[in-house]
């Protein structure tokens, strides 16, 4: 085994069943560090490695609000004050006839944010990541489930762990170039 | 009585023998094999000759101007509006499918959602053209549609359903073009793994922006796509409520109408699943994709087609209804006007279209018969066209004085732009099946049977 520092260890499975069991007891045997990789969302996966983010209801609901706000407060401006027309004696501010706009408003921003939010927490876009470096990771788009445990955990001991990863059926166990 | 209600098996949503791997390779093979059926190119080239007729149609009338249209006074709104409503109304059944069947956990939805949207982002740019081009001015719409400050201080009056319609029109757009893409990330991942050639990988991986399938990634990815579901479900019905609005909102008789939000709505998305089917029951066959696209899909597509076709055929009975029973001789004589006037052939056609011919639905073997199914929803397609025309011409040309009635006639023109842009949505679909899947893969593989896990919730 070469000496050269890598960025963790990678175990592949066939079925998200064997994912999650193995990522549960790399998670109890106290390694933080970790990630799964699946070619669909797989719940227990993400519950295993102990990772919920509730910030996208947070963003969500402010990108609503603030679209909702700056729709509305935009048609009031624009009619009380930039370019008030009286039209049928309806009151300067007709806030019945403004309510489409703000609710439009409201789903634009609102779904803006969402989109914007998830991919800016992602961390993406990231053309290149380590790994891309093991040739059977182009199966985590495919068919195989992928296990990873970076060398920068406090419990990584590349030996122990690889020893460890022996023992959870995984059918392939790699090193992840950096 | 038995009292246990009986049980019918359900036929299967992917027949039995797929796996993953199977999955992914049948998808992405329409993709990046490189070869496409002979009915491809012929498809792809009628699109395209129309695309060059809609092209010298609108040309000529940035040159001429509406006068080319058979627009006139008192018919001032003619094709423009009647394909613009058609148009968006199709759009609607994609989000129907992608947003609100995913939020009551229909597992039908994932075979036919990708293409679905597809078909809703292409016939919203078909919609979204006629407005633009529908004044013959269209470089003058930007201060007319778009509140920006500009160097006459003047601002779009937000009281008006024009401009309501604007905003749930582009915003409706915007966020169907959102859900889409979002949808497509780790498909462009699964293309950018699989492609051969290096240019290709290249364009598919900065698409998919780098997904790699981290478990962080996707909680993330499936909270908001809940969320986009969640925003995109009244999005989809305040948009065909607003489009009634512009007819609703003013006084002419026929349109002044309290039925009018409910009964676009459920027109939109009976014209919608209608277009579905159309694209569905060709492309399965031409593709053999009749493992992910079964007869299950065809006829749960089928039986909402019939429930909002009867719901646009009570419609109907309450315009017609209303007309008579309002006491109020303007509104009476309009539908008068609509089934005995000079449009009465339209009217009629229509009720033969949208009312009657649907209701072979009913029999499960027309819903299971991929041939009949398809000559209804093309029935369909015409019925909600003419719904437009009748709502439109019918209700213009006749209104409250008789010194100031008249006809309306489509020229040459009018025609050439409508049909250019049935040539404008095939050519847009017939790329979209060439550069992306027209499945969703990843949700697909969910749906597999290796994807279940033990004691699990499924997907």
């Amino acid at each position: 085994m070469s000496t050269a520092p890598i960025y963790g260890l990678m175990a592949e499975f066939d079925t998200p069943a064997a994912l999650v069991a193995a990522a549960k007891r790399v998670y109890a045997a106290g390694y933080r560090k970790i990630d799964t990789f699946s070619p669909f969302p797989v719940e227990e996966a993400w519950e295993a490695i102990g990772h919920r983010d509730r910030r996208m209801s947070f963003i969500v609901l402010m990108g609503g609000l603030v679209g909702g706000l700056g729709g509305y407060g935009l048609e009031y401006w624009v009619h009380t004050m930039a370019y008030p027309i009286n039209v049928a004696g309806k009151p300067l501010n007709s806030w019945p006839q403004f309510i489409p706009v703000t609710f439009e408003m409201t789903i634009l921003i609102a779904a803006l944010s969402a989109v914007i939010g998830m991919i800016v927490l992602n961390g993406l876009p990231m053309p290149y990541h380590p790994v891309f470096n093991v040739p059977r990771f182009e199966h985590a788009s495919r068919d195989k489930f992928f296990l990873l445990i970076e060398s920068n955990d406090p419990k990584f001991d590349r030996q122990r762990t690889l020893e460890f990863l022996k023992g959870l059926d995984a059918s392939e166990i790699n090193e992840v170039a950096p | 009585m038995d009292p246990k209600p009986a049980t019918y098996p359900a036929a299967p949503l992917i027949e039995p023998g797929h796996t993953f791997g199977s999955i992914t390779d049948k998808i992405s093979a329409v993709v990046l094999s490189g070869r496409q059926p002979i009915s491809w190119f012929v498809v792809l080239s009628i699109g395209l000759l129309l695309c060059g007729m809609l092209g010298m149609a609108i040309t000529w009338l940035l040159i001429k101007g509406t006068g080319i249209w058979g627009i006139n006074i008192p018919v001032g709104w003619g094709f423009a509006i009647i394909n613009f409503v058609w148009w968006i109304g199709i759009g609607h059944a994609g989000t129907l499918i992608s947003a609100i069947l995913l939020l009551l956990k229909q597992g039908w939805r994932t075979s036919i959602n990708r293409f679905a949207e597809a078909m809703t982002i292409f016939a919203v740019m078909c919609a979204g053209l006629f407005p633009l081009i529908h004044t013959g001015r269209p470089w003058l719409a930007a201060y007319w549609l778009f509140p920006y400050p500009n160097t006459m201080s003047i601002w779009p009056q937000f009281r008006s359903p024009l401009i309501w319609d604007v905003f749930a029109v582009s915003t409706y757009f915007t966020v169907s073009l959102l859900f889409w893409y979002v949808g497509l990330i780790p498909d462009l991942a699964t293309l950018r793994d699989k492609a051969k050639h290096r240019g290709l990988r290249i364009a598919y991986g900065m698409l998919s922006l780098g997904w790699r399938g981290s478990a962080r990634h996707w909680q993330r990815y499936e909270h908001i796509y809940l969320l986009l579901a969640g925003l995109s479900t009244p999005l989809v019905l305040s948009v065909h409520t607003v489009v009634s609005f512009d007819f609703a909102i003013g006084i002419v008789p026929g349109w002044h109408a309290t039925i009018f939000p409910p009964y676009f709505v459920a027109g939109a998305i009976y014209a919608g699943f209608a277009m579905v089917l159309t694209l569905a029951i060709p492309l399965r066959k031409i593709y053999g994709l009749e493992d992910f696209i079964t007869m299950r899909h065809l006829e749960n597509m089928a039986k909402v087609t019939l429930l909002t076709g009867l719901i646009v055929a009570y419609g109907y009975m309450s315009e017609a209804f209303f007309g008579f029973y309002s006491a109020n001789k303007y509104e009476g004589f309009m539908i008068w006007n609509r089934m005995t006037g000079p449009y009465w052939p339209y009217y009629w056609t229509l009720v033969f279209c949208n009312i009657l011919t649907p209701q072979w639905l009913w029999i499960k073997r027309v819903r299971t018969s991929p041939l009949p199914l398809f000559m209804v929803a093309m029935v369909v397609n015409c019925g909600m066209w003419l719904e437009r025309f009748v709502i439109v011409i019918t209700s213009l040309h006749r209104d409250f004085l008789p010194s100031s009635w008249g006809m309306y006639y489509p020229t040459m023109w009018d025609w050439m732009t409508f049909v250019g842009t049935l040539g404008l949505f095939i050519t847009l679909f017939f790329l979209f099946i060439r550069a992306l899947p027209m499945i969703s893969i990843f949700e697909m593989r969910s749906m597999a049977p290796e994807a279940r896990m033990p004691g699990g919730k499924g997907h």
